[in-house]
């Protein structure tokens, strides 16, 4: 569908196209069932950054807090890229693995469903 | 055209001026039934809920125009209805 | 003996209407309709005949200037009272004062974009009923704005957060919801303009802008806010008439409108209910005093009201709005959800924030029994705990933004509140998130609207989000610092904790009471003012 506008052929300008990031990317990241983080996280990386310095580096900033996040076995880590199964290679980069900007990731731990026993 | 009984109400500032307003609804509408909250008179009624001009004039002992109640209105529901004599607020059946 | 002349007959109501108001119109001789009024006719909405339109209100200027000029002299007395009296020490304590920030910060803007929007609809449409209706709201809406900003102006010389509110209202992550909210509606033509402001907004959901909020005004001892409300809201009662008669009047001109007023009906009942977040939010957790819940007052306002009203509108062929049913289903969770977003992002915020107390707790079990003592009870304890021990709870990264509504995606699955709700899109290549279903339909209808919609956490990693007097290039440059400021925040200051945060420690101050009724403290130090 296409929007209604009184001048024919009206479009917005893309406002977050990958251009406008300085050399970075956003990727969108979330961790199922635990909602300590009320939300999920966008953050810009560059997209040479290699996976496995998102998971050792990074996510350690946003989610050290939580007390199932020292327990992660990230060998049996589920993910998810834009809903379909993702199995990210830790030696290549973002972009090598495919996660391309604005990308949605969904991080699940079977096991570790966090607290009270309703994904907190 | 049938009325329909789904609620209709008036919301009113609580005030001097709205106390007799408030009585001369509940005098008129004898299915209205008027809730009290914190600074405000809310009157619900069954698909009909009429402010009479002369109700409100003997309760208030002046001459009023019923578009006075600008002033002190605070919300309302259902399809509205002005005449010099009658505010009327009505939803109607299909 | 003279003869005296039998005085004038008076005007009927009807009669003196009609020369006010319709008879000031014509038709053009020298330009077509078309030329005048050009905005009329894309949307594809087909009006035969605008005399139809009856003006419930029957308000004739002259009538109007009286009237909200008596209104205005009530009010402008009060607001004096209020100011000489030192009434803003009368509230409950200095936790209701946020509240008073997302109005000023979030409201304001509000009404002078409505202003502009009713501006733009006086002019466009070409009925003369429907234009003095669309100027008065007009000149309603400045004299809200106005007054608002006179009501808790007072506030601004005590408290904090308050003085930068045009620059809040533009810039601030969470205040970008209500500003795009009235943006995507006065860049829509003139009839979506009317059914999404008038009748969506401020018919179908106004009661739970302000019904609540000022009742909540008045528990809390808030003179000048509630004044200013009951005010306000006697110039709603009208725009409501205008917001059901506007409807009506479209679905009886043609059987052709049914479908496009629905599809308005859907898009604009769905960013409104969203938009209301902020309302639910606040009457649950920052009314020391409070009214009733969230839950409650969507099912007195929205579920028996405008179930009662979608009945009325049945016969024309409209339904109920799409996806009202997953409001329902959340109205359980959208204000425990939001206020657990604003603690963790507390230190970006333009207000402080606090966790509830045991007793506040046990207000919302009773209110909420399906679903607070099972989902978020344990995250205030929680965080209560370490706040205890020293190390509270923070969210040091920025949210996820629905593309439409530019909530963060804070909100869960309508089916399971363990499960946050992701909604995906691409346009061109580019992706687009939502929060949910509701806004993913908007955004599908409607793709090169929403694309250059401006997202305060996108803006911030664009590196946009800087004053002009600022050096990003400078060594000691803090973005995240830079960009509080730019959108009007004092870093350090504006939010954070609520124990300890100059607004409590003031009030403790000045008036002896505790800033917070149910956690109460004591300090026995000197008073002193904020500084200009």
């Amino acid at each position: 569908m296409s929007v209604n506008a009184i001048r024919p052929g009206y479009h917005g300008d893309m406002k977050d196209t990958v251009d406008k990031f300085h050399g970075n990317q956003l990727i969108n990241i979330g961790w199922d069932k635990h909602l300590m983080y009320a939300t999920p996280v966008c953050i810009p990386v560059p997209p040479q950054m290699p996976f496995g310095a998102l998971l050792q580096q990074v996510l350690p900033t946003i989610y050290g807090q939580h007390p199932d996040f020292e327990k992660i076995d990230w060998s049996v880590a589920i993910w998810s890229l834009g809903g379909e199964p993702f199995t990210p290679a830790l030696d290549k980069s973002i972009a090598d693995n495919g996660i391309t900007h604005k990308a949605s990731m969904r991080l699940r731990t079977p096991g570790l469903d966090g607290l009270a026993g309703v994904g907190f | 055209m049938s009325h329909s009984t789904q609620p209709v109400f008036i919301a009113l500032q609580a005030n001097n001026d709205t106390m007799p307003i408030v009585e001369a609804i509940l005098a008129d509408n004898p299915l209205a039934i008027a809730h009290e909250y914190p600074a405000m008179v809310k009157i619900d009624a069954p698909g009909r809920l009429v402010v009479k001009r002369e109700s409100v004039e003997e309760r208030l002992g002046r001459e009023f125009d019923l578009r006075e109640l600008q002033v002190n209105l605070i919300s309302l529901s259902g399809s509205l209805d002005e005449t010099e004599d009658e505010f009327i607020l009505q939803w109607n059946a299909a | 003996m003279t003869t005296s002349k039998a005085p004038a007959k008076k005007l009927s109501l009807k009669e003196n209407y009609a020369l006010l108001t319709r008879d000031l119109g014509w038709k053009p001789s020298y330009q077509t309709e078309d030329t005048l009024f050009p905005a009329v006719k894309f949307e594809g909405i087909k009006i035969h005949d605008w005399d139809k339109w009856e003006d419930p209100f029957r308000l004739t200027m002259d009538a109007y200037w009286k009237y909200q000029g008596e209104k205005e002299r009530k009010l402008y007395a009060i607001i004096d009272a209020f100011q000489q009296n030192n009434g803003q020490f009368n509230v409950s304590d200095a936790r209701y004062l946020q509240a008073l920030k997302l109005f000023i910060n979030g409201v304001i803007g509000l009404e002078y974009s409505a202003h502009r929007g009713f501006n733009i609809v006086g002019r466009e449409f070409p009925g003369v009923g429907t234009r003095i209706a669309a100027q008065m709201q007009a000149i309603d809406e400045l004299r809200h704005a106005q007054t608002q900003i006179h009501a808790l102006s007072h506030y601004n010389k005590y408290f904090a957060g308050m003085a930068e509110f045009p620059h809040q209202f533009d810039r601030a992550w969470y205040l970008s919801i209500p500003k795009s909210f009235f943006e995507d509606a006065i860049t829509s033509g003139p009839f979506e303009y009317i059914i999404a402001i008038c009748f969506s907004f401020e018919y179908v959901l106004t009661n739970l802008v302000f019904m609540p909020w000022m009742s909540g005004a008045a528990y809390n001892g808030d003179m000048s806010t509630v004044s200013f409300g009951f005010s306000a809201q006697s110039d709603e009662a009208r725009h409501m008439t205008l917001g059901i008669e506007v409807i009506k009047f479209l679905l009886e001109q043609d059987p052709a409108n049914v479908p496009i007023v629905q599809g308005w009906i859907d898009k604009w009942f769905w960013r409104g209910y969203r938009l209301l977040t902020l309302i639910a939010a606040m009457m649950d957790y920052m009314l020391p005093k409070r009214v009733m819940s969230w839950s409650e007052a969507w099912d007195i306002y929205f579920e028996q009201n405008g179930g009662a009203l979608f009945a009325d509108l049945a016969r024309y062929g409209i339904r109920m709005p799409k996806h009202w049913e997953v409001t329902v289903k959340e109205k359980g969770h959208v204000s425990h959800q939001l206020w657990s977003t604003f603690y963790q992002f507390r230190h970006a915020a333009g207000f402080p924030v606090w966790l509830p107390t045991p007793e506040e707790m046990d207000w919302m079990s009773l209110k909420y029994p399906d679903t607070f003592d099972k989902y978020y009870r344990p995250r205030y304890e929680h965080w209560a705990e370490l706040e205890r021990q020293g190390k509270p709870f923070v969210n040091a990264t920025l949210p996820q933004l629905c593309q439409t509504c530019q909530w963060p995606l804070l909100f869960t699955e309508a089916d399971d509140p363990t499960e946050i709700c992701y909604r995906e899109g691409s346009y061109l290549g580019e992706k687009f998130h939502f929060c949910s279903d509701g806004c993913k339909d908007i955004f599908s209808k409607e793709p090169e609207k929403f694309v250059h919609a401006h997202l305060p956490v996108h803006q911030i990693y664009q590196g946009n989000y800087f004053n002009a007097d600022v050096n990003p290039t400078a060594p000691d440059f803090n973005p995240l610092v830079e960009a509080l400021k730019y959108m009007g925040i004092n870093p350090g200051v504006d939010g954070g904790d609520f124990a300890g945060h100059i607004d409590a420690v003031n009030w403790e101050l000045w008036t002896k009471r505790p800033a917070n009724m149910h956690a109460p403290t004591t300090t026995d130090t000197a008073p002193e003012r904020k500084s200009a």
